[in-house]
């Protein structure tokens, strides 16, 4: 009797093209946001916490409600590098992994942005053991912090969704050619539901077209064949490695377009390479990612209940890094305090580090204080956050 | 087809690559190339062939080519090619082309991985038995008593049997071949690309190699012969159809599953600097290695035959 009727149910809604919102897990929501972005070939591994997209993409297109070339390789190395191959080939590629898969994959993940390949993936934060921790901890995706990837850190299940379909946007983008990753935190992101509104398909399509690229380097029509990724003199690696950081740099260019156009077409907007809340008149400012930004945030408002001057600065993207956007919000406040769940062993929280370089490199010499919590997954409570902001004010 | 008609065929591999003197590998793919033809795609996992097809702009290949990470040539090759099955193009050879490191050891399950999946691209391993690129190091490929710059009293293990682990995939066409006879190399290439849309197809090279046998550069063809010859390296084809194998020995290891036939291994040892110091138990294992190697033959061929 249930079944029959959960049939049902699941029928109608899956046929349905009007946007609904329904209740997605994180995982659910970033596969949506490849589904939506009809991407066409997916390559991944199973890892927890990660394992809901690759099934919930898996079930789609068995059910033929989907259609994509699914690779369901032997390893998270031989993943992205089976997208790296479509990807150069010519095709929209999706990957998703998590802490472990994300370690075992490094030199691909190198080798994806070094190839300058539009792969999208979702990473679903988690602690890199010893200890066995499945738990959410940012050190997996911030490993890679200077491989040339595009990193966008998501607060919520509708921004993984959305951050998903704009990665796309913005990876693709001739001026950018960068791979993006999308970071949504393990078990506090990827297995909490929330309200999530899919989108009509066909909106998503006039915002994402079809992915067909005029520079694709494994093109068997090519008259003239040429070898792609070959030794290269230090002299010339130098220009490559520079043009990367030139197209992240103006990548910032393209973020803000892609996020204006995407709340015109879907009245959705997440913020473009940060995202403010009530910063100004603040004298402390919390800055942080992830859904942290989102604790931070509710952390300010009830301290400006109190008649606190708290304002909370959530960075959206961590590369390219937002610095001079950061700068002008910062640079009138007294106190910065940077809440994160990370920890560079022997030195300081990462966010933090990067908040003290561009401060420093725009001339002010605010305090910043570091702080890291939550670590392998330990609870970040409101409390916690405002026990700081009151001994710092 | 004869030499002479293989050699008319259009040559993809240009001159001016940077290959050693007397190097196998570029005899090796001179012939596939010739055999796979213009429609194919190359992926190179790292081996002496991302370095002598040239430094860019320059490049001797003359068909498209993606360079690939050490481990990583059979899955690149999957995603490529479900990405063209999925634009609609069919007639697409896509490739990869490494050494022993990059498909025996560092890359095996990738291969593994991609057999099992039956994913529609052809794999080739020219087996020079080191990583001779990173400068002559022992590799699951080196047979025992190899002098390497890792093994400097000889390799005590004996060579993976690579080829047999790809049959035990159950992919559809699994062969060996030798640099010392061409033409068997260009048919068995040819007969893997028949098999497209049909999974995996495997080819295994011997590629004897001048620098890190320690031989002469013109001995190449000879020593290729000689492997064979004396049964250090056995030629054979074979295909899975509907779980059954039609395994079969190809010339001129036909006739040499009689010990007998053989020509003495001592011919093949005497000619490579690498065996100088090599003890006799390291004789022992190395004929330890040909036994096992034969013995597995023994056991397909009685599959096969029970037909």
């Amino acid at each position: 009797m249930i079944n029959s009727y959960n049939f049902r149910f699941s029928e109608v809604y899956w046929c349905s093209n009007v946007p609904r919102t329904i209740a997605l897990t994180g995982n659910e929501a970033a596969a949506w946001g490849a589904r939506l972005s009809r991407v066409e070939v997916i390559a991944a591994y199973p890892i927890t916490p990660q394992t809901q997209i690759v099934e919930k993409l898996s079930e789609w297109i068995e059910k033929g409600e989907f259609n994509a070339e699914f690779i369901r390789v032997e390893s998270e190395h031989s993943a992205m590098a089976a997208v790296a191959g479509a990807s150069a080939a010519g095709a929209r590629t999706f990957t998703a992994t998590s802490s472990h898969g994300f370690a075992y994959m490094y030199e691909m993940i190198a080798w994806v942005a070094g190839a300058r390949l539009p792969v999208v993936m979702g990473v679903v934060n988690r602690f890199i053991g010893p200890p066995w921790n499945i738990w959410a901890d940012w050190m997996d995706a911030l490993s890679a912090r200077d491989l040339g990837w595009i990193q966008i850190w998501a607060s919520n299940n509708q921004e993984v969704l959305d951050s998903i379909i704009q990665a796309y946007k913005i990876a693709e983008n001739k001026h950018v050619l960068l791979p993006v990753m999308v970071s949504l935190e393990g078990f506090v992101l990827s297995h909490t539901s929330e309200p999530v509104q899919i989108h009509d398909q066909e909106l998503v399509d006039q915002f994402l077209p079809e992915y067909n690229p005029p520079h694709y380097v494994l093109n068997p029509e090519v008259s003239k064949p040429f070898a792609f990724g070959n030794i290269l003199w230090p002299w010339d690696t130098v220009h490559l490695r520079w043009d990367m950081h030139k197209a992240m740099l103006n990548a910032k260019d393209t973020i803000k377009k892609t996020v204006k156009e995407y709340e015109e077409l879907f009245g959705i907007n997440h913020g473009d390479l940060i995202k403010e809340y009530e910063t100004d008149g603040a004298e402390v400012v919390i800055v942080s990612m992830a859904s942290i930004a989102e604790t931070a945030e509710n952390v300010a408002a009830e301290l400006r209940k109190e008649g606190k001057r708290v304002g909370s600065l959530k960075v959206r993207f961590f590369r390219p890094f937002p610095s001079k956007e950061i700068v002008d919000v910062l640079k009138d406040k007294n106190k910065v305090i940077v809440v994160e769940r990370d920890l560079s062993i022997g030195h300081d929280g990462i966010l933090a580090m990067e908040l003290r370089s561009v401060l420093h490199r725009y001339n002010t010499e605010i305090p910043v204080y570091s702080v890291s919590l939550g670590l392998g997954g330990d609870e970040i409570l409101p409390e916690q956050i405002k026990k700081v902001v009151n001994k710092v004010i | 087809m004869s030499l002479k008609e293989i050699i008319s065929k259009p040559d993809l591999l240009l001159r001016g690559h940077s290959a050693c003197p007397g190097c196998p590998s570029t005899i090796a793919l001179r012939m596939a190339l010739k055999a796979l033809g213009e429609k194919t795609i190359l992926v190179i996992p790292a081996s002496c062939s991302s370095v002598y097809q040239g430094v860019y702009p320059g490049v001797s290949f003359n068909v498209i080519t993606y360079n690939v990470a050490f481990a990583s040539a059979a899955a690149v090759a999957s995603g490529i090619k479900r990405a063209l099955t999925k634009k609609g193009y069919t007639d697409v050879n896509v490739v990869a082309w490494g050494g022993d490191g990059g498909l025996v050891d560092i890359g095996l399950a990738t291969v593994s991985g991609a057999a099992e999946r039956g994913e529609d691209i052809i794999v080739i391993c020219y087996d020079n038995e080191a990583y001779m690129n990173t400068g002559i190091q022992r590799s699951g490929a080196t047979p025992p008593g190899a002098w390497t710059t890792t093994t400097w009293a000889g390799k005590t293990e004996i060579k993976k049997p690579m080829p047999f682990i790809l049959l035990d995939h159950g992919v559809r066409y699994v062969a060996t071949t030798s640099v010392g006879y061409p033409i068997d190399i260009y048919n068995k290439v040819k007969k893997a690309a028949s098999f497209r849309g049909e999974g995996l197809r495997y080819i295994h090279i011997l590629a004897p190699d001048p620098p890190g046998w320690r031989f002469d550069s013109s001995l190449t063809i000879e020593l290729g012969r000689l492997a064979v010859e004396t049964g250090f390296w056995p030629l054979w084809e074979a295909e899975v159809i509907g779980g059954k194998i039609k395994f079969r020995l190809t010339p001129p290891s036909t006739t040499l599953i009689d010990p007998s036939k053989r020509v003495p291994l001592e011919r093949f040892i005497e000619k490579q600097g690498r065996f100088r110091a090599m003890k006799e138990w390291h004789a022992e294992k190395l004929r330890q290695q040909m036994e096992l190697y034969w013995e597995l033959v023994r056991a397909f061929l009685s599959l096969s035959s029970g037909e």
